[in-house]
C-alpha cells in the first residue's frame, strides 16, 4: 500500500518534470584551464522552475560547470570553453550575445557570502540601478522591499536599511546576496554552494527560501551535501573527475541510482 | 690592540664558543637527543651570546667612555693660566695637544725625540706626517702630549685585557650552564627579541633626534625673530647681502613660502592623481598578467629616477617647450610673439613632479586595488555588471581609504619635494595666482638659505631650521590626517 502511493507519487512528479520546459542546455560542454582540461564533454539539460542540483567530490568540475552557464569562467585567465550551451535556445557563446545581459538574466550567488561594502539597501538595489530596472526612488524601494522579502531577511533588516551589508551575520548576508541576485529578476539563479560557509540554521533558512524560489525561477546548486541535494533538488546531476556521470530525478539518484560511481559517492565510499 | 682587531677576536671566540657550546651539548645528549630541552645549535647559540654580547657591550662603553676620563686626567697637569681660561679657548689648546699627540705615533723615533727635546720644529715635522697644526705649540703641550699618548696607551691595553676576560668567562659560564634542562633555546629567543626591538627604536629615536636638534635652532631663530613675523609675515626678503652687518633685519614672512609650496603641490597632484589612478586601474584590472609583468616595472623605473634628474629634464626641455609653445600660441591669437608662460613657472615645476608622482600613485593605488578581495569583483560581474561598473561602484569604494592614505602621502611628497623646484620653480618669493609665473617653495629657500658661507648665528641661515620644522609639521599633519580619513572609512565599510 505504502509502495503503491509513493510510485504514484514519483510518477506525478515525474510527468510534472518532464513537462517542465527547458530552461538552459549543455551540448558537449568541454572547458580548459591553460592545457588543462577541466570538462569532457558534458551533455545536461536545466528545466524551468526546477532545482537542479550539481554533486561529487572535489575537484569534479561541477563549479567549472555552473560557471560556464552565465560566462563567470571569462574572468579567469587562459579557461576556454568549447561545445554549446544555450539559454532559451539561443547560444550564449555566441558572440553576438552581450555577456553583461547574459548574467543580468543568470545571476548568481557565491558560495561566500559577499555583500558590497555598502548599505544593505543599496547591495539590493545595486543590480537594478546597473539595469535601470527602476525610474525613481520609490520604484527602488519597492524592489528593495520585494528582494528582500523573497530573500526572507526583510523584517530581520527592514529597521536597518541603511547600515553595512557586512555587518550582518553570515547566514544573513547570504540571504542578503541571494535578494541582491533576485532584485535584477534574472531568469536563472546559479548557486555555488551557498551554504558551506554557514551554520545548519542559517543553512536550514537558506534551504528554505531555495524551495520557495523555485515559483519564480529556475535555480541550479553546487552542493558538497547529499543531505541538502536531496532536500532542495528535483533533479541531480553527479560529477567525476570532469565527466558527468549520471542525471536523474533527485529521488531516484538517491534512493537506486543507475551508476555505480554514484551509488558508492553517496554511500560515501570516496569523495 | 685596536678596536676593529679586538672586534675580529671577539668574533672568533663567538665562532669557537657556538662550536664548543653544540659539541658539549651533543655529548650531553648521547644517543638520545629528546633528553636535551633545547636543539645543540640552540645551546651554541647560547655560548655565543654570552661570549660576546657583554664584552661587546663593555667596549663600546670603553670606547666611548675613557677618551673622556683620559683627557680630563691629562687637563688636570694644565698650567695655571690654560685652566682658568675660557672654555672655547681651552678647547683650542687640547685640539693642538691632540693633534701633537697624534703626531707623535706618527713619526719616526728619532724624530719624535727631537720634538720632545723641544730640538726640532713641531709643526714642519707634524705637517710633513699629515697632521696640521692650529697653532704654535706651547712647551706645556709636549708634556701633556707624551702624558695623552701614555694614558690612552695604558686605556687600550687595560680595555683589551678586560675585554678578552670577560669573553672568555662568559664562554665559560655558559659552557658550565649547558645541561638538559637549560633553556637556551627561549633565553636565544629573548636576544633575538631584544635586538628586534633595539633595531625598530633606532629609527624612533633619530626621528625624535632630528625633531629635537631642528627645534633648537629654530628656537634660536625665534628668539631673533618673532614668531608671528615668520608664520604670517607675507614678504619673504632675508637680505641676505646684508647678512652680518649691524643693521641686517629682513622680513621673514613663510606665506608666500607656503602658498608656493602648496600651489606646485596642487598641479603636481592634478597631474600625478588622475594619469596614476587610471593607469593603476587599468594594470589592476584590465591588464592581461604578461602586459601587466612588462608594464608595471617599467612604470616603476619612472619611480627610480633621481629627481635632480626630473629637475634637468624640467629646466631644458619642459619649461623651455612651454615658454615657446605660449608665444606661438600668442602669436596665432593675437599676432603678437610674446611667451605668457615663463620657463621657470608654477606650471613647469608641478608638472614635471606631477610626472615624477604618477609611479607612486599608481604602485601604491594598483596594489591597494588588487587587494580588493576577488569576490566582491565576481559578485558585481556576476549581477551583470561591466567592468567599468564594477571598478566605479564596488572596487573604487572599496579600495578608497586605502587610496585615499596613498594620496595623502604622495602630497606630503609632493611638499617635501626639493631638486625640481631649485631648477624649475624659481626663487621668487611672492603671492600671486598665475600658474604661468614663477613662485618658490619653502624646500627652494632652505636650499637657499644653507648653500654658501654664512654662519650659523644669523637669522638668515637659522629661518631654513625654522622652515624644516614648519615642513615637517605640514608632512605630519598630512600623514595624521591621511590615518584619520583611512580609519574613519575603516568603520563603514567592514
Amino acid at each position: 500500500m505504502n509502495m503503491l502511493s509513493e510510485t504514484a507519487v514519483e510518477k506525478v512528479l515525474e510527468r510534472k518534470m518532464t513537462n517542465a520546459a527547458l530552461k538552459m542546455s549543455g551540448k558537449d560542454v568541454c572547458v580548459f584551464y591553460g592545457e588543462k582540461q577541466a570538462l569532457y564533454n558534458v551533455n545536461l539539460d536545466i528545466r524551468e522552475n526546477t532545482v537542479t542540483a550539481l554533486i561529487g567530490p572535489s575537484g569534479c568540475g561541477k563549479s567549472t560547470f555552473l560557471r560556464t552557464l552565465n560566462r563567470m569562467n571569462d574572468t579567469i585567465d587562459n579557461c576556454r570553453v568549447t561545445g554549446r550551451i544555450s539559454l532559451d535556445q539561443d547560444d550564449i557563446y555566441d558572440p553576438s550575445i552581450d555577456v553583461v545581459e547574459l548574467r543580468a538574466r543568470v545571476g548568481m550567488v557565491f558560495q561566500k557570502p559577499n555583500p558590497f561594502p555598502k548599505s544593505i539597501y543599496e547591495n539590493v538595489a545595486y543590480g537594478p540601478r546597473i539595469h535601470g530596472l527602476a525610474r525613481n526612488k520609490a520604484e527602488f524601494d519597492e524592489i528593495v522591499e520585494s528582494s528582500l522579502q523573497r530573500a526572507g531577511l526583510w523584517n530581520e533588516v527592514k529597521d536597518r536599511l541603511n547600515e553595512p551589508g557586512t555587518g550582518l551575520s553570515g547566514g544573513q548576508q547570504q540571504r542578503l546576496c541571494i535578494a541582491r541576485a533576485v532584485a535584477v529578476s534574472p531568469e536563472v539563479i546559479l548557486m555555488d554552494e551557498p551554504c558551506s560557509a554557514l551554520d545548519p540554521i542559517a543553512t536550514a533558512r537558506v534551504e528554505e527560501l531555495i524551495h520557495e524560489l523555485r515559483a519564480n525561477f529556475t535555480i541550479v546548486i553546487v552542493t558538497h551535501s547529499m543531505q541538502q541535494a536531496a532536500r532542495v533538488s528535483q533533479r541531480t546531476a553527479m560529477f567525476h573527475m570532469g565527466l558527468l556521470v549520471e542525471e536523474n530525478d533527485t529521488d531516484k539518484m538517491f534512493t537506486n541510482p543507475d551508476d555505480q560511481r554514484t551509488q558508492d559517492y553517496i554511500m560515501g565510499r570516496f569523495g | 690592540m685596536s678596536g676593529s682587531v679586538l672586534l675580529l677576536c671577539l668574533l672568533v671566540i663567538g665562532v669557537v664558543a657556538y662550536w664548543l657550546g653544540r659539541m658539549r651539548a651533543n655529548a650531553l645528549a648521547g644517543a638520545k637527543l629528546s633528553s636535551m630541552h633545547s636543539r645543540s645549535s640552540y645551546h651554541g647559540g647560547y655560548t655565543f651570546v654570552w661570549s660576546v654580547l657583554p664584552a661587546l657591550l663593555l667596549l663600546a662603553v670603553w670606547v666611548s667612555v675613557s677618551p673622556t676620563i683620559v683627557e680630563t686626567t691629562v687637563a688636570r697637569s694644565f698650567p695655571q693660566e690654560v685652566l682658568t681660561a675660557a672654555q672655547s679657548a681651552q678647547n683650542l689648546e687640547f685640539g693642538i695637544i691632540r693633534s701633537i699627540a697624534r703626531g707623535l705615533t706618527l713619526l719616526s723615533s728619532s724624530d719624535a725625540a727631537t720634538l720632545v727635546n723641544g730640538t726640532g720644529d713641531v709643526r714642519a715635522l707634524l705637517s710633513a706626517k699629515g697632521v696640521p697644526l692650529a697653532g704654535d705649540p706651547k712647551p706645556y703641550m709636549m708634556t701633556a702630549a707624551l702624558e695623552l699618548n701614555r694614558l690612552t696607551a695604558i686605556s687600550q691595553w687595560l680595555m683589551t685585557v678586560a675585554v678578552i676576560a670577560l669573553s672568555l668567562g662568559g664562554l665559560f659560564f655558559s659552557l658550565k650552564a649547558i645541561a638538559p634542562k637549560l633553556r637556551a633555546r627561549n633565553r636565544v629567543e629573548r636576544v633575538i627579541l631584544g635586538s628586534l626591538i633595539a633595531a625598530s627604536s633606532v629609527a624612533i629615536l633619530t626621528t625624535i633626534g632630528i625633531i629635537a636638534s631642528m627645534l633648537g635652532e629654530a628656537s634660536h631663530f625665534f628668539s631673533m625673530v618673532p614668531a608671528h613675523e615668520f608664520f604670517f609675515g607675507t614678504v619673504w626678503d632675508p637680505r641676505f647681502a646684508a647678512a652680518g652687518a649691524g643693521n641686517s633685519e629682513g622680513q621673514f614672512g613663510l606665506i608666500p613660502l607656503l602658498l608656493g609650496t602648496l600651489y606646485i603641490g596642487l598641479v603636481a597632484m592634478l597631474v600625478a592623481v588622475p594619469v596614476g589612478l587610471f593607469s593603476a586601474i587599468y594594470m589592476a584590472e584590465y591588464a592581461s598578467p604578461r602586459l601587466r609583468a612588462f608594464a608595471k616595472p617599467m612604470l616603476e623605473v619612472l619611480a627610480g629616477i633621481p629627481t635632480i634628474v626630473y629637475g634637468f629634464f624640467a629646466m631644458i626641455t619642459v619649461g623651455p617647450f612651454l615658454r615657446d609653445i605660449s608665444a606661438q600660441i600668442n602669436g596665432i591669437a593675437t599676432g603678437n610673439f610674446q611667451n605668457f608662460i615663463q620657463a621657470q613657472s608654477v606650471l613647469t615645476a608641478g608638472f614635471v613632479m606631477g610626472i615624477m608622482l604618477i609611479p607612486y600613485v599608481s604602485s601604491l593605488s594598483d596594489d591597494i586595488i588588487t587587494a580588493v578581495p576577488r569576490a566582491l569583483r565576481d559578485g558585481s560581474l556576476g549581477l551583470g555588471a561591466t567592468r567599468s561598473e564594477t571598478v566605479k561602484k564596488v572596487i573604487l569604494p572599496a579600495a578608497l581609504p586605502g587610496i585615499v592614505g596613498a594620496l595623502l602621502m604622495t602630497a606630503s611628497r609632493a611638499v617635501g619635494e626639493t631638486m625640481i623646484v631649485v631648477l624649475a620653480a624659481g626663487v621668487a618669493a611672492r603671492i600671486q595666482i598665475n600658474p604661468f609665473e614663477p613662485m618658490t617653495t619653502v624646500t627652494v629657500k632652505i636650499v637657499n638659505q644653507l648653500t654658501g658661507d654664512l654662519e650659523f648665528t644669523s637669522p638668515q641661515t637659522l629661518v631654513a631650521f625654522a622652515l624644516g620644522i614648519t615642513l615637517f609639521a605640514l608632512t605630519l599633519c598630512l600623514n595624521i590626517y591621511a590615518l584619520y580619513i583611512v580609519r574613519k572609512y575603516r568603520e563603514q565599510y567592514e
